[in-house]
């Protein structure tokens, strides 16, 4: 399909949106319903996992670094 | 657990090769027993893609929460309620409207409701008019704008033949007979309803199919559902084909015999249930069954499948049962004659005991018949509800089904019907093949003028008819409950009135649309264009 410009091509996107999610055969205010809804969901799982992520992945490396790195500082300590 | 039929003979005797069927796995795609077919039998169902199926049943949840919320805002009466309710005075009874069928009409069907019942103000031939209407409050009522849109290629009709036409041989004989009988018959076929007409169009479609007798009914319907319960009755067993037509299941219905189901075209199911009905008889008696009716169609219409006859006669013949072959959608449009789905197979029709078909698809007129022996269309003469009570065809009507009906067989002195039904099949296989090499899922027989193609989505459904009426051309398209739930599909019907323009400016429209919606859901490789010199070099080297 070839689309002339940008704009047209973000207007077949929206279309697909429509079509798959089911919600193209809805009223208008209907579909403002679902869209502010699935997208407030997006915002808040995209919010979380800006903050939250970073924290968890820290926290995780330590935990595994503590296992391994532990243990051979403690053996070295015996060999010493 | 494949056994040869060798093996088989020597362990108890049986000198068919069906019991070496029974233990096959089934493969719907194989042809079995391969003797039996004179061409090869080439069906196709492409397994739905998982990823499509996943967000279909995603689109049906959200649709069916929009609905629980709509159907809320009704109850408490936020929202005005124009759907039919029960009365105050009815509340405290078993609620009629709660049951899914009225959920989805409610709340899915009445959204997309400008895709059917379309008013048409012309001949449905391969173009027709429409009258344009608009919706002002989503589709609960319609308004016409007094405009009217010309020439829409119609591929909804089922013309097969082209015969739905106002101008021509047909139609001028058909005004000749108005002339002359009137319009109206006035009385059932056993009072004073049996014209000369009548007797003349059951004695050239008793010629026709090849068959010793024929009776004609006014309604193709009412054919399957008054008859059935003529032929059987209590302590008869009918095993009916999965996908039938609701005229056969309401006349099996009627009837009061048992009815077992076999799966969709699906022979080792039919052996299956026939040897299990012969063994153990009638359920708790175990009695024998009186009669065990084999009820099955032609060309199934949803699925665009054609039965496998010449197995289900072998079985027929073997297991001593009766078979009742409904020809609605096949008669006139398969076999190198146009006599139907027995000629298609060059079987002969005194092994269908009951011939069945209708008048409305190939021959433009409305009505059914039934042909078999001469005692059984005598015995129905006198015994089928719908000769006693309805009223006999129509002249006019009866007069277009002998005039195209001559036509098709060339017994009119031009080349008109050989040359209707090779248009047919050749429309019928490049339109096929087209549709496939686009890339579309296209269910059923390759030989089959009726083609059905895959949207499963609810919302393309509705987008699907809305886009080809934007570009001029009729379509039908289906979703539930005439079909599994995440099964939707367009239905096209090729004609022999379609010329080639025509069916390329409809596939044109339908590549386009199907790029728009992403409908180009098969999987399948397609066969690349033959190298020429270097496939034959290749093999050599082997």
């Amino acid at each position: 399909m070839n689309f002339k410009s940008f704009r047209e091509y973000l207007s077949w996107l929206y279309y697909q949106y429509l079509l798959i999610t089911g919600i193209y055969v809805l009223e208008p205010w209907e579909k403002s319903i679902f869209s502010s809804i699935l997208f407030s969901a997006i915002g808040m799982v995209i919010y979380t996992s800006y903050v939250f992520v970073p924290i968890h992945v820290r926290l995780a490396l330590e935990f595994f670094s503590g296992i391994f790195g532990g243990q051979s500082e403690s053996t070295m300590a015996l060999i010493n | 657990l494949a056994l040869s039929p060798h093996t088989v003979l020597k362990m108890d005797g049986w000198m068919d090769v069906y019991i070496c069927n029974f233990f096959v796995p089934q493969n719907q795609n194989v042809t079995h027993n391969s003797s039996l077919y004179k061409k090869p039998f080439e069906e196709s169902f492409e397994e739905t893609p998982l990823l499509v199926a996943v967000l279909t049943y995603m689109g049906y949840g959200i649709l069916t929460i929009f609905g629980y919320l709509r159907d809320f805002l009704r109850h408490w009466s936020i929202e005005k309620c124009q759907v039919a309710r029960e009365k105050e005075e009815q509340k405290d009874f078993v609620p009629l409207y709660q049951d899914f069928e009225n959920f989805y009409t409610r709340n899915l069907y009445m959204r997309i409701r400008d895709n059917w019942n379309r008013p048409i103000c012309s001949v449905p031939g391969a173009k027709m008019d429409l009258v344009e209407s608009v919706s002002h409050d989503f589709n609960w009522t319609f308004e016409h704008t007094g405009r009217v849109v010309k020439d829409v290629i119609n591929m909804g009709s089922y013309n097969y033949l082209g015969f739905a036409e106002n101008n021509g041989a047909c139609a001028d004989a058909a005004i000749e007979a108005t002339e002359k009988y009137g319009v109206g018959v006035a009385s059932s076929r056993c009072e004073m309803g049996n014209l000369d007409i009548h007797e003349e169009l059951e004695r050239l479609v008793a010629r026709f199919l090849g068959v010793e007798s024929s009776m004609a009914f006014g309604m193709g319907f009412a054919t399957n559902s008054m008859n059935i319960p003529a032929l059987t009755g209590k302590g008869c067993l009918i095993l009916s084909d999965e996908l039938n037509h609701a005229s056969l299941v309401l006349g099996a219905r009627l009837a009061g015999s048992t009815i077992r189901v076999f799966k969709h075209n699906n022979m080792q199911s039919l052996e299956k249930l026939l040897r299990d009905a012969i063994a153990h008889g009638q359920p708790r008696t175990h009695r024998p069954w009186k009669k065990i009716l084999i009820v099955v169609e032609g060309i199934y219409s949803m699925e665009g499948s054609i039965v496998r006859l010449p197995e289900v006669v072998a079985l027929k013949k073997r297991y001593k049962a009766y078979l009742y072959l409904d020809e609605a959608h096949s008669i006139g449009a398969l076999g190198p004659n146009g006599r139907g789905v027995v000629d298609y197979f060059g079987l002969d029709p005194k092994d269908v005991d009951i011939m069945m078909g209708t008048f409305t698809k190939s021959f433009g007129a409305a009505g059914g018949y039934i042909g078999g022996k001469k005692e059984l269309i005598d015995y129905l003469r006198c015994h089928s509800h719908s000769a006693l009570y309805a009223i006999s065809m129509s002249p006019p009507v009866a007069q277009q089904i002998i005039s195209s009906m001559k036509s098709i067989m060339g017994e009119d002195g031009t080349t008109l019907g050989a040359d209707r039904l090779r248009q047919l099949s050749e429309n019928t296989t490049y339109f096929r093949r087209k549709l496939r090499e686009m890339g579309f899922i296209i269910y059923g027989n390759d030989d089959s003028p009726v083609v059905p193609m895959m949207l499963y989505m609810p919302a393309k459904i509705g987008a699907f008819g809305r886009e080809m009426l934007k570009r001029n051309i009729g379509t039908v398209v289906v979703g539930f409950p005439a079909t599994p739930i995440i099964e939707s599909r367009a239905r096209f019907c090729v004609s022999a009135a379609h010329t080639r323009e025509m069916l390329d400016t409809a596939l044109e429209a339908t590549d386009e649309v199907g790029d728009l919606l992403q409908l180009k859901y098969s999987r399948r490789e397609q066969p690349l264009p033959s190298l020429g010199w270097m496939a034959e070099e290749s093999l050599l080297q082997d």
